[in-house]
């Protein structure tokens, strides 16, 4: 049976009235596990030939378009509209509150449709593997993030800001928003989604310098324009660079591409002109620096310093690597924030997994072995790039898929149940899925009491309240 | 030839009509009548053209997705980009020397006639290059 003829077959039924819900409806039927951008993205693209059902952890939906892009960056989040048209699909249907792994395994996907594919990101991270790395005041920016976005599992970090440096260690995107959310004025802040607890205690913090440190030279820095620029432009703040790491930059400058030639030039800028001697608050880029310690304070209770090895560069280009130096150097602290990668997990002893690359093992998409299985987003290609990288390659996955469905290499001849037959497993195990249209009052009362508070939105920070909100 | 310039001359009087042309990812061409005025981004929305993942973040400069390629005579005469745009064209997947961002140009008369492509999809090339690694 030709994908094309079952396709328009779905679209007569759709006409009279909804694919969904019948068990005779042929049509092939795909599950997404994660319901951030990766899954709504290839959701979106797999839409036009097959039903889509996408099982998402919490109650809620988005994922780190949620919990991870920064509050004062809403426009990033627009892209919510589009997922809120793609769950609003006639032929969509999203499922919160279901944990892939534990209420339901992937065998019992893989068996109630015809393909799955896996999108549920990187909700670990990488850790530094260094001394003193678990006392209090060393958070991971993943952790740090979460906490002022009001990802439940943090809503009790409670980062104590009382210290005037915090340490933040990689200089990608992430470790840029978590320093600009430290040290932006509060009225930057105070109308956004950020949660009302974070901006209370960002409100009294004490933290007035911000140390970004690197364990390359300028040239591999790992942020994009845009959030050094936000940096540089951050009202009563100044640069506080150290000229001797930029030795030999301006004369790189001529060979670069555009990107990092005007990304480059910024960062020179700033070193020349620092910026207002009056600002209360500095921020600074330390490079050639990898943390090797967390040194505790007198009372050997909590970090009050980090020490830093200096490092040299060996090799060229794309490969450019640190290398010891056997300096050190040591820098009072007493807030460590470590923004060196996300990380994935294995969801399920089915599914292949690569401990050494923290990926799903998988060939464009495929995953290694397992037909049927497919993977799109972060888990699949590793936990770095923006949203479009995401969704080029979401889209990227889906045509795979159809491909796969076209040349007949998954069998669309046998029915398959799809939510149905999860959704009663589901209820036999006492789950309580959350719906989109339940989403969608979760979403109201949020905005309703971010209104009382003069914000975009109060985020729920508790799973339970959110259920509860979802009747 | 002709009747193309006759129609776009009776539309003229009517907030001006410009005829311009999209070639999306797979190399399809989609002709459209557009009102100057407009940001090559709402033409693409209200047009719905068939251009996957088109404008994520509806246009506030923070994505590259509206990215476009120019004929070089067209990039020529286009308004100079603010920071703000470059910023983000530099993020974009398959960028050139005539590349803007869709969101930032608004279609003036001159247009009249040109052609805009998106980046065409690598799907070929990638599969070439995985089959290869894997031996």
């Amino acid at each position: 049976m030709k994908i094309h003829g079952l396709s328009s077959a779905s679209r007569c039924l759709a006409a009279e009235g909804g694919v969904r819900g019948l068990s005779s409806s042929s049509g092939p039927r795909v599950c997404i596990v994660g319901g951030g951008p990766a899954g709504f993205y290839t959701a979106q693209q797999l839409l036009k030939d097959a039903a889509v059902d996408i099982y998402e952890r919490l109650p809620v939906p988005f994922g780190l378009v949620r919990f991870g892009v920064a509050p004062d960056h809403p426009e990033v989040k627009n892209v919510i509209n589009t997922f809120t048209q793609t769950a609003q699909h006639e032929r969509c249907s999203f499922h919160g509150n279901v944990n892939v792994g534990k209420d339901v395994t992937i065998d019992e996907l893989r068996q109630a449709y015809h393909a799955v594919v896996l999108s549920y990101g990187a909700e670990g991270n990488r850790s530094m593997g260094i001394p003193g790395e678990d006392l209090p005041g060393v958070f991971s920016a993943k952790d740090f993030v979460g906490w002022y976005n009001g990802l439940p599992s943090n809503k009790e970090l409670h980062p104590d800001l009382s210290f005037e440096t915090a340490v933040i260690l990689g200089q990608g995107n992430v470790a840029l928003d978590v320093a600009r959310i430290l040290l932006a004025p509060v009225e930057m802040l105070k109308e956004t989604d950020i949660t009302q607890n974070a901006l209370e205690a960002l409100a009294g913090s004490k933290v007035r310098r911000v140390l970004i440190v690197g364990r390359r030279g300028p040239l591999q820095i790992a942020c994009t324009i845009k959030e050094l620029r936000e940096m540089v432009n951050l009202p009563n703040t100044r640069a506080d660079m150290l000229p001797a790491d930029f030795e030999g930059i301006a004369e790189a400058l001529k060979d670069l591409p555009r990107p990092r030639k005007r990304l480059t030039e910024l960062m020179m800028k700033a070193v020349k002109e620092g910026g207002d001697d009056k600002a209360e608050k500095c921020w600074g880029l330390r490079f050639f620096r990898s943390p090797v310690e967390v040194l505790a304070g007198a009372d050997e209770k909590r970090a009050a310093g980090i020490r830093l090895a200096l490092n040299k560069l060996e090799g060229s280009g794309e490969s450019v690597r640190a290398e010891v130096t056997g300096q050190l150097e040591d820098v009072d602290c007493g807030l460590i924030i470590s923004s060196i990668g996300y990380k994935s997990i294995p969801i399920d002893p089915a599914v292949p997994f690569d401990p050494r690359r923290a990926i799903v093992p998988n060939e464009m998409g495929r995953v290694q072995d397992t037909a049927g299985l497919y993977c799109s987003g972060w888990v699949k290609r590793g936990p770095t790039g923006v949203i479009a990288t995401t969704m080029n390659d979401s889209f990227d996955t889906a045509r795979v898929l159809i491909q796969d469905m076209e040349a007949g290499k998954l069998d669309l001849s046998v029915n398959k149940p799809g939510a149905q037959a999860i959704t009663a497993l589901l209820q036999t195990r006492g789950v309580r899925m959350v719906l989109f249209s339940q989403w969608e009052k979760i979403n109201a009362e949020e905005e309703k009491r971010g209104k009382s508070l003069g914000k975009a939105r109060e985020k729920l920070l508790d799973v339970d309240e959110m259920l509860c909100r979802a009747k | 030839m002709s009747s193309v310039c006759l129609s776009v001359c009776v539309l003229s009087s009517s907030g001006s009509k410009v005829l311009v042309h999209f070639v999306n990812q797979s190399g399809v061409k989609s002709s459209v009548f557009v009102t100057e005025g407009e940001t090559l981004l709402d033409v693409v929305i209200k047009k719905n053209l068939d251009i996957s993942g088109f404008g994520a973040c509806e246009g506030t400069l923070a994505c590259s997705t509206c990215h476009l390629i120019f004929e070089e005579s067209v990039y020529d005469k286009l308004e100079p980009m603010v920071d703000e745009e470059v910023d983000m064209l530099d993020l974009a997947y398959g960028l050139t020397k005539t590349s803007r961002l869709g969101c930032q140009v608004t279609v003036e008369r001159w247009m009249d006639g040109m052609t805009v492509h998106v980046p065409q999809e690598i799907k070929d090339q990638r599969g070439k290059q995985e089959a290869v690694r894997s031996k």
